[in-house]
């Protein structure tokens, strides 16, 4: 790790850290030094590999307000993600995304710079539906503050969201506000045996009737929905439904969230498929993982990437290498000429030096 | 030179409907923010996308600016025509693309009436959620110009959060897919960005928005409060005990008395605020759901509880909520809505705040609102005929808004800044951040043709407008445009 800023910047008092940080952004982008933002670096393996000077966000972590009945948490970026959670839990509520961790340092800067969101997406939202506002030091050294602390807010356009997902590229994230929601009283995990076609058209078909779906899942011939709400709700769905009541439900779809299950450990590149819903399947000679109703479907193996490609795209949807295997190719989808060209704009106009997180996201 | 267009525009095959003559632009002067008009140098209504990107591409070429208009419901005045611009009037592109009952999207076209989707939607047991008030007559394209919410967005979210993709033209007549039918695209989130951005990075040709599956039970509440800060603390309690209802909504003294004379709703002569609640869902969990905010309600200290009965019923009590605005213009002859969002426990001191600085002006001002997200909507009243009460009700909504910022709030809830709301933006937002939200429309619209002057004002209005300091009655850099 590079260079004067680290002690420093860890050793000084909070109230000065993003003053500290905006001289930090200036000078190296003056001196064309590349930054790699760094939180609990859980998801170094995303993307780009990350190069530059560290510039460490743990530190600046806390929570800065959080009123339980205004369903809104605003929190610094360093904050470690399993904090957050457990302040949420202590009041009974949650992140509604369900963001995975991918180890105990994550923080929730991290979380929203990757954008990943858990089981419940298709169901609650993803990560920017969730984001409220965002306070970022930009690619210059300037501190600004986007979106804010209330639910409903159409000030401005919407940056805030736009930083979510960007990994770091447009701006390091300092502050963050969410929209919170209260957790579930109930929930239970049922499990269908069902074969890929027929199990996304099931999930499909439940996810179009009035049933508090909050996840559903398929993987080796068993389809799992989770379903959560209040008591009589799961009750009466379950009712409904049938299937086997999973006895281990929580512990499933933690490890599918965290890609514990015996299926991502195989060492092999892993690919994410993300795809419309109700999408036919994607034939792959490797086995899939399908979560989201359909939405995300994980394949684990070496693949041809262009093929590969040229076939979700053709289904609607993208695929990204999620996870090791030959990045020379493109971790994520090729964008449209069109696309590439408001991308490459917002980048000169966010960090014209192009210093920041440099390379992870496409080649700028 | 705008003659030079028009032909260009007419010869587009097929080709649109373009109007030049100001008998026939006349209509097109004003949206639903009445109190600007402007006339367009001219008017284009295309039927289809390809015109769109053609007509987009003229007036790039040409540095003539195009205003997108809809339904012409918005009411910050997003939509208020240019006066050497094209109006760009999409409500003849009103299809629908595509529908997929089993993956619960469908495509449309921006001039589709939001109301219209829930009934294509219906026969499938779906519908889609955002509900604006005006959502019989405001149509999508609009609802993704200014990200609109409607009365039941604290459970389902705003027009982003029921959107997958839009497809739309940037000010140099690109055509641009943003977002995809999975749930996320790659790259950058620009479906997000565009999505509230009021016309300003892009034209939007069509939209994939999500369905929902339709409730399959619902019930509603009206209660009556002895005073405002005892509805409040309900709305909060209710909040606080984990329930998101589909609806919160508010009204105050002036609202309910306007209500009374013009409906005869029966109401406890003394109530203070009415406070009405839907919360919908599963049967079962819908019952519970409606007997918990009942007892909530009555520990609160609602003086009357009213729980419709049945559809008619239900119909009844939101004839209070939906028929205000209609009341309220029996009150004076005119009247401003303004639109703040606020931390909702600041809910009380914000009503004191309103009503005595109405006072001060010697307007009167009602609230009806959406309590449950701190969507505020203070009514001003005046008459248009008194001259300077026009002027003074803007003022005093200046001062809302301001008030709005000050507890930590913002300016705008949903229904956009328009032109309505530059000058309040300036206190909103920092220079350094105003100059981000420039950057972020130049790499959409570099020479800045797409509704120019809307939603974001230049820096130079903002030193302007706020402490910028004349000197000797000289205004500082004279040699700066500005507009």
């Amino acid at each position: 790790m590079g260079g004067f800023l680290a002690p420093t910047f860890l050793d000084s008092e909070m109230s000065d850290f993003i003053p500290q940080l905006c001289d930090h952004v200036r000078r190296s982008a003056e001196a064309k030094t590349r930054l790699r933002i760094r939180g609990g670096s859980t998801k170094d393996f995303y993307g780009g590999a990350p190069t530059g000077v560290a510039v460490e966000m743990g530190a600046y972590a806390g929570i800065i307000a959080y009123e339980p009945r205004e369903l809104v948490l605003t929190v610094k970026a360093g904050t470690r993600l399993s904090e957050v959670e457990a302040a949420l839990a202590a009041e009974r509520q949650m992140l509604a995304f369900e963001p995975p961790h991918f180890g105990e340092g994550a923080t929730i800067g991290g979380t929203v710079a990757a954008g990943f969101s858990g089981p419940r997406r298709p169901y609650a939202g993803s990560a920017r539906d969730f984001v409220l506002g965002a306070r970022i030091v930009n690619g210059k050294g300037e501190d600004l503050s986007f979106g804010g602390r209330v639910i409903k807010n159409v000030a401005g356009y919407d940056v805030s969201r736009l930083m979510t997902g960007a990994l770091g590229t447009l701006g390091i994230l300092t502050e963050l506000s969410f929209k919170v929601l209260p957790r579930p009283a109930a929930h239970v995990t049922l499990a269908f045996q069902l074969e890929a076609p027929q199990a996304v058209e099931q999930a499909n078909l439940w996810a179009g009737q009035p049933l508090p779906l909050s996840a559903a899942a398929w993987q080796e011939g068993v389809l799992r929905v989770r379903l959560s709400g209040a008591e009589s709700a799961v009750k009466a769905a379950t009712a409904r439904l049938g299937g086997d009541a999973m006895r281990d439900g929580d512990a499933f779809w933690k490890d599918l969230r965290e890609h514990r299950l015996p299926f991502f450990r195989a060492g092999l590149p892993l690919w994410r498929l993300s795809l419309p819903q109700a999408a036919a399947p994607i034939p792959t000679p490797h086995a899939q993982l399908i979560d989201w109703g359909g939405g995300q479907r994980w394949v684990s193996g070496e693949l041809d990437a262009v093929a590969l490609r040229a076939s979700v795209a053709a289904a609607g949807g993208h695929a990204t290498l999620f996870r090791g295997g030959d990045k020379s190719q493109g971790v994520f989808h090729p964008l449209q000429p069109a696309l590439a060209k408001i991308h490459k704009r917002l980048k000169e106009a966010f960090d014209p030096a192009g210093i920041l997180n440099h390379g992870r996201l496409y080649d700028f | 030179m705008n003659h030079e267009l028009a032909r260009t525009l007419e010869a587009i095959q097929p080709p649109p409907v373009v109007m030049v003559d100001e008998e026939r632009l006349r209509p097109f002067e004003t949206d639903a923010f009445v109190s600007h008009r402007q006339v367009p140098m001219m008017a284009v209504l295309p039927d289809r996308e390809s015109q769109v990107g053609e007509i987009v591409s003229a007036c790039a070429a040409r540095g003539v600016p195009v205003v997108t208009r809809g339904a012409g419901t918005g009411i910050s005045g997003g939509a208020i025509p240019h006066a050497e611009g094209v109006l760009l009037v999409v409500t003849r592109m009103r299809a629908l693309l595509a529908l997929d009952p089993l993956g619960r999207t469908a495509t449309v076209e921006p001039g589709m009436r939001n109301l219209v989707v829930s009934e294509i939607a219906a026969p499938h047991g779906l519908f889609y959620a955002p509900d604006p008030s005006s959502q019989l007559v405001c149509s999508i394209g609009g609802n993704v110009a200014e990200n609109a919410g409607g009365v039941h967005c604290l459970k389902y979210g705003f027009t982003l959060h029921n959107i997958l993709a839009v497809v739309a033209y940037d000010g140099e007549g690109e055509r641009l897919e943003l977002g995809s039918l999975a749930l996320d695209a790659p790259g950058y989130d620009l479906m997000a960005l565009i999505t509230g951005s009021e016309g300003n990075l892009g034209v939007v040709t069509q939209v994939v928005v999500r369905l929902l599956p339709r409730p399959a039970a619902t019930e509603t509440l009206l209660a009556a409060f002895g005073s405002v800060r005892e509805a409040a603390e309900a709305v909060g309690e209710i909040l606080g005990a984990g329930l998101i209802p589909a609806a919160l909504e508010m009204m105050d003294r002036v609202v309910i008395e306007a209500c009374e004379r013009y409906m005869n709703l029966g109401f406890p002569k003394d109530a203070e605020a009415l406070l009405l609640a839907e919360v919908d869902g599963g049967v079962e969990e819908t019952r519970d759901a409606l007997a918990l905010v009942r007892s909530i309600l009555e520990r609160c200290g609602a003086t009357e509880v009213r729980v419709a009965r049945d559809d008619a019923e239900r119909a009844e009590l939101w004839r209070s909520r939906k028929g205000a605005f209609t009341a309220l213009a029996t009150v004076r002859p005119d009247y401003y809505t303004i639109d703040g969002t606020i931390p909702r426990r600041m809910l009380p001191h914000v009503l004191d705040q309103v009503y005595s600085l109405a006072k001060a002006e010697g307007l009167l001002v009602g609230n009806v609102f959406h309590a449950g997200d701190g969507n505020i909507h203070p009514c001003i009243f005046y008459d248009a005929s008194v001259p300077g009460e026009l002027e003074r009700g803007e003022a005093l909504g200046g001062r809302i808004l301001e008030l709005c910022i000050d507890v930590g709030g913002t300016i705008t809830g949903e229904h956009g800044v328009g032109i309505e709301k530059l000058r309040q933006m300036c206190k909103q937002f920092r220079p350094a951040e105003i100059a981000a939200f420039h950057d972020v429309k130049r790499a959409f619209d570099p020479a800045s043709i797409l509704n120019p002057g809307k939603a974001v004002p230049t820096l130079n209005r903002c030193s302007e407008w706020g402490g910028m300091h004349i000197r000797d009655g000289r205004v500082p850099r004279a040699d700066i445009p500005r507009f």
